[in-house]
């Protein structure tokens, strides 16, 4: 038989694990989009000039 | 009860356990090749637009990965090979899995439209598709050419990465394409001859469970005799240069060689009575009869990470193309 308690802290400490990935995954995704339009408009912005 | 416990599983899984979904090892080899196919390319892209590409396609390279093992957990639970794996081990549920994969392709390939341009991100669509729908779902559980078609999954990268760079595919992007899509049969079907037991067991169709040892060890040959003269095509359409021209006719010869000597082997056709459930062994470990199998197996890695590695090479170091018939 397992602990009860044993399993509770496992998944919490798994859940926080899954969150921080989850947070950390579309912090990414947001900065690299924000750099990308950056990018791309400067290369536009250039090619007018 | 049942749900309980089912939530507290839910509850355990870890986000290693969803990394792996991804296939890491699978989206290092589409990440290399994808990269070669984006330094060939005969454009400048911005390196960080150039790094974004790079991303999109190992994401959603992942995602199929994810999209695979949602779909074959009733196969992988039955191989030694992949019953470890998070959705047979019950570390991940299958529908987390399903929607890993599902969100991972949409974010790449919309990313890829929005930063690079619409062929590749069209592309990568198609190769996510493929690989999850017409392979996974298809194919492999129905034909013994499931890998041979289905290769055009793994062999779609380098023109993806071309297409990002360049806005278009032309015929050198396919001929990298072509590379590792006739690389593909005697890859697997080399490594299929000692874990056939394993394919047969779990319903898998591959081409010693069908046609037998004797006939894939033919086909082996074949596809290699086929395979070496696309590999060294590249040195004459514009493509490589001096040193790629030697690793593909060099290693080309050393392929050939160990193809023929499976082909005059015996691997394959007795089952191994080292290889049970309580010792199952390495993908490397095998019995003497089947070494020319392993050896040709590993062998093939190594040949196409060297052809891939010295393209890359050449065009980083700016290394004219031969270009012999151009």
């Amino acid at each position: 038989m397992s602990d009860p308690k044993r399993e509770d802290e496992a998944a919490a400490r798994a859940r926080r694990g899954r969150n921080i990935a989850i947070a950390v995954g579309l912090v990414a995704f947001a900065v690299i989009v924000y750099v990308v339009t950056i990018v791309r408009l400067g290369a536009n912005v250039a090619d007018r000039f | 009860m049942a749900m309980a416990t089912t939530e507290t599983s839910r509850d355990a899984a870890r986000w290693q356990d969803f990394l792996q979904l991804l296939k890491p090892r699978v989206m290092s080899l589409v990440v290399f090749t994808a990269l070669t196919g984006l330094v060939c390319a005969p454009v400048a892209v911005n390196p960080i637009l150039g790094a974004v590409a790079i991303l999109c396609i190992a994401v959603g390279a992942g995602a199929s990965g994810a999209l695979n093992m949602w779909y074959d957990a009733d196969i992988d639970a039955k191989m030694r090979r992949t019953r470890g794996r998070p959705v047979p081990s019950g570390k991940v549920q299958g529908a987390d899995a399903l929607t890993l994969g599902v969100v991972l392709s949409l974010f790449s390939v919309m990313l890829m439209g929005m930063a690079l341009n619409w062929l590749a991100a069209g592309l990568l669509a198609f190769t996510i598709l493929f690989y999850a729908v017409v392979y996974t779902m298809w194919l492999k559980r129905w034909t013994a050419q499931n890998i041979v078609i289905g290769g055009l999954a793994g062999a779609l990268p380098p023109v993806i990465g071309w297409a990002a760079a360049s806005g278009d595919a032309p015929l050198n992007a396919w001929l990298l394409c072509a590379i590792i899509f006739m690389w593909t049969p005697p890859h697997f079907w080399a490594l299929s001859l000692y874990t056939s037991e394993d394919y047969a067991k779990a319903g898998v169709p591959m081409m010693p469970v069908v046609k037998g040892a004797s006939s894939t060890r033919t086909q082996i040959l074949v596809y290699s005799l086929l395979l070496v003269p696309v590999c060294i095509a590249p040195s004459f359409t514009g493509l490589g240069g001096p040193a790629y021209l030697s690793v593909s006719a060099l290693g080309g010869l050393v392929f050939l060689l160990l193809a023929w000597r499976l082909f005059r082997s015996r691997a394959g056709d007795a089952a191994d009575p080292r290889r049970t459930a309580q010792s199952p062994g390495g993908l490397y470990d095998v019995r003497a009869g089947a070494r020319d199998a392993r050896n040709l197996f590993a062998f093939s890695i190594l040949y196409l990470a060297l052809l891939f590695a010295t393209l890359l090479a050449e065009h980083l170091m700016g290394v004219a193309p031969l270009e012999l018939f151009a």
